[in-house]
């Protein structure tokens, strides 16, 4: 039997926030982001309703099918939706999912990355961004029995700094079929802890040795005539992906390029290390000051 | 502290007070070696042996043919693996898809060192086609291991006729009766199978305790090496409390063999109960060729982690072939061979009763379960066999 805590079982007996949610005012939103299939042996429907002007999360409903521990989870997880702001919300983690329960066992933390993936879904739905170009869709397919790419599962490995293809699969299930693609992730825990070691050079390059001469931007990357439009929001991609993401997975961060607006750069923060407003502020002057440093000094940075 | 509604039996079983009452002295004032040269030890044999009939009686076999092991899994083993050096020139296994671990990943293993195995395939209804044994089935084929009865689904084999087939090829029979023993008659007198296993805590014996019957006549190589103890197929030391445990445990079973239909109505009056007081519920497996105490019935649209918790708060015990439940990622490989729909294999639920189960018990369980089932499926976003999530994504997408 699984050690699940008294808060699991208390959500499992009594879940908050279950159904659908029928009933916007004028201004508000309603959206719903759905994660797993019966296949898997879990799914969550997550309905939020949105008030378009403060960009707050007015309600947030579920509907689950799964185990203890996947109704525990989605129902931990509206009741932290609730009062969030759009953009806050986002951030969250399946590991605050999993802490806001006192824990999962390891084996059901997939259950917490289902909560975190549901809301995304509704987010991004919200934002009109199609499911299908969001960047896990765009990685290669790893886990062929439950459908998990790469980029999936690098993203769960450094967020929840995992270390073993057994945590990956207690995550993520890849590699709890037909178990053939082991190895593969073997192989992508290898690859992010070696992204980490690089991380804590380049972290050591850029964010403390902050000297004038010779920039990255003169020396490098950077080309005399002024950038393309389209060269610009490409190296800027680069940027993030190269530098700046690595260093922000060490904390269990990410973020994603949104759009770029002239010299304005809109991003999306996510995860763990941006979860309170001051840490916030000080990663968006941490990403400006490394966009500024290796594509254009007149960059700004925006979070939406 | 509310009473345990134990409907788990082919998990385990509660160990009948007469068999403990039995076994006890044998951990206390008898703890002699049955092998001793004295009369201290020497009583104590005298115990084995009689145990040894009462095992013996309850199979239709001769005391010679049972060799007493430590469970159900080394049985199994013990059984191929003789099998297999008995004759080595044959390098080939017939199995099921549905068998126990102990069988299905002894053959897995068997593979890596060189032996080709075939896994029989099953119908919806759980039963295995003979025209794919009887393919399957060459003068290379040294053991056919088939289960009496399944431990999931209670599906019975028509294991004689399967024997017949078997008997042709010169291949030697195994039987996994260890759901079997106990619910169903079993006679080894004018059979066709040449080894049977059996374990003693699922008939009210405690566990570690377990039995092969092997036919007379066939050459027998024993997996655990040591002493002389029974007669040289199993060296050890005997569990001496567990084989008294097991003999009483068999001289029981037989006797309440002559009532087991008690059982089959509160079963059946359990499943009735269940299918017309809940709807979207199916029964898994063949429902007619099936043991007297077992019902696996598929509640659709929940999992079957979330039913068993639920049960449990009533004090009622059950199992499922969940993925959530086996700390596996898949559901039961038992019920995935009978190709259920995933509306259906997860939502699994195994209730097996013993001669334990009382009618007020069952009248419980049919008390609570429909609002248990209510209850989850409030929950579930699913309520049809053709949910497409990702279509339905795709549309709220394009709709904004």
């Amino acid at each position: 039997m699984w050690d699940y805590t008294d808060k699991v079982m208390e959500h499992f007996h009594n879940p908050r926030n279950q159904g659908k949610i029928t009933e916007k005012k004028e201004g508000e939103e309603i959206v719903t982001g759905q994660v797993g299939s019966i296949a898997c042996g879990d799914a969550l429907k997550l309905h939020l309703k949105i008030d378009e002007e403060t960009q707050t999360i007015k309600d947030a409903r579920f509907q689950t099918f799964g185990c203890a521990s996947a109704i525990a989870s989605s129902s931990a997880l509206t009741e932290m939706l609730k009062g969030r702001k759009v953009e806050e919300a986002l951030k969250l983690t399946n590991k605050e999912i999993a802490e806001s329960l006192g824990g999962l066992p390891e084996e059901k933390m997939h259950c917490s990355v289902m909560g975190q993936e549901a809301l995304e879904a509704a987010i991004y739905t919200y934002k009109g961004i199609p499911l299908d170009t969001h960047e896990e869709d765009e990685g290669n397919l790893i886990c062929r029995c439950f459908g998990i790419t790469d980029t999936k599962i690098k993203r769960i490995i450094r967020e929840n700094n995992l270390t073993t293809a057994e945590q990956v699969t207690n995550y993520v299930k890849a590699g709890g079929g037909c178990s053939s693609c082991l190895p593969d992730i073997d192989d992508l825990l290898y690859e992010v802890a070696n992204e980490k070691e690089k991380s804590v050079e380049v972290a050591t390059q850029v964010w403390q040795n902050n000297n004038p001469s010779p920039t990255p931007a003169e020396s490098t990357t950077q080309t005399p005539r002024p950038l393309t439009n389209l060269q610009k929001i490409t190296l800027i991609q680069k940027v993030i992906d190269e530098e700046i993401r690595p260093i922000l997975a060490e904390d269990g961060g990410d973020m994603e390029l949104f759009d770029v607006e002239g010299d304005v750069v809109k991003v999306i923060l996510k995860g763990a290390c941006s979860g309170c407003a001051s840490s916030t502020e000080t990663l968006k002057l941490a990403i400006e000051a490394t966009l500024k440093e290796f594509v254009s000094p007149t960059l700004t940075v925006e979070s939406v | 502290m509310q009473n345990t509604i134990y409907l788990d039996n082919n998990a385990t079983t509660k160990i009948d007070e007469d068999v403990l009452a039995a076994m006890l002295p044998y951990l206390s004032i008898y703890y002699g070696n049955p092998s001793s040269m004295h009369t201290f030890g020497g009583q104590v044999g005298r115990s084995v042996r009689q145990a040894r009939s009462q095992v013996a009686s309850l199979l239709g076999a001769e005391d010679s043919e049972i060799v007493f092991t430590s469970c159900g899994t080394e049985g199994d083993n013990a059984a191929i693996i003789a099998a297999l050096k008995a004759q080595p020139n044959k390098k080939h296994i017939i199995t099921t898809e549905v068998e126990h671990p102990a069988i299905l990943n002894l053959c897995r293993k068997l593979e890596k060192d060189g032996y080709t195995v075939t896994y029989l395939s099953v119908n919806n209804k759980g039963q295995i086609d003979f025209d794919e044994l009887e393919a399957s089935l060459t003068g290379n084929t040294a053991v056919v291991s088939v289960m009496y009865a399944n431990n999931e689904t209670g599906v019975i084999f028509p294991i004689e006729q399967i024997g017949q087939v078997v008997k042709e090829y010169g291949a030697l029979f195994h039987v996994d009766a260890v759901q079997a023993v106990g619910k169903i008659p079993l006679n080894m007198k004018n059979s066709t199978i040449d080894l049977l296993t059996i374990s003693g805590h699922k008939i009210h014996a405690p566990k570690g305790i377990g039995a092969l019957y092997v036919r007379k006549g066939v050459r027998f190589r024993p997996l655990l090496i040591g002493g002389h103890q029974e007669r040289g197929r199993r060296g050890g030391t005997e569990n001496v409390a567990g084989i008294v445990a097991l003999g009483k445990a068999a001289e029981l079973a037989q006797q309440h063999l002559a009532d087991i239909g008690r059982e089959k109505i509160l079963r059946d009056k359990l499943e009735q109960g269940i299918l017309s007081t809940i709807p979207n519920t199916v029964i898994n497996g063949d429902p007619v060729n099936r043991l007297p105490n077992t019902t696996n019935i598929g509640f659709k649209y929940i999992e079957g982690e979330a039913i068993l918790l639920s049960l449990d708060q009533y004090g009622i015990c059950a199992s499922s072939g969940s993925a959530c439940t086996s700390g596996s990622l898949e559901p039961s490989h038992v019920l995935r061979a009978l190709g259920l729909p995933y509306s259906v294999l997860h939502g699994s639920i195994r209730f097996s009763l013993s001669r334990f189960t009382t009618e007020t018990e069952i009248d419980r369980v049919l008390e609570v379960l429909p609002g248990i089932i209510d209850r989850l499926r409030e929950l579930s976003p699913f309520n049809s066999d053709d949910a497409d999530w990702l279509k339905e994504q795709e549309e709220a997408v394009l709709a904004r």
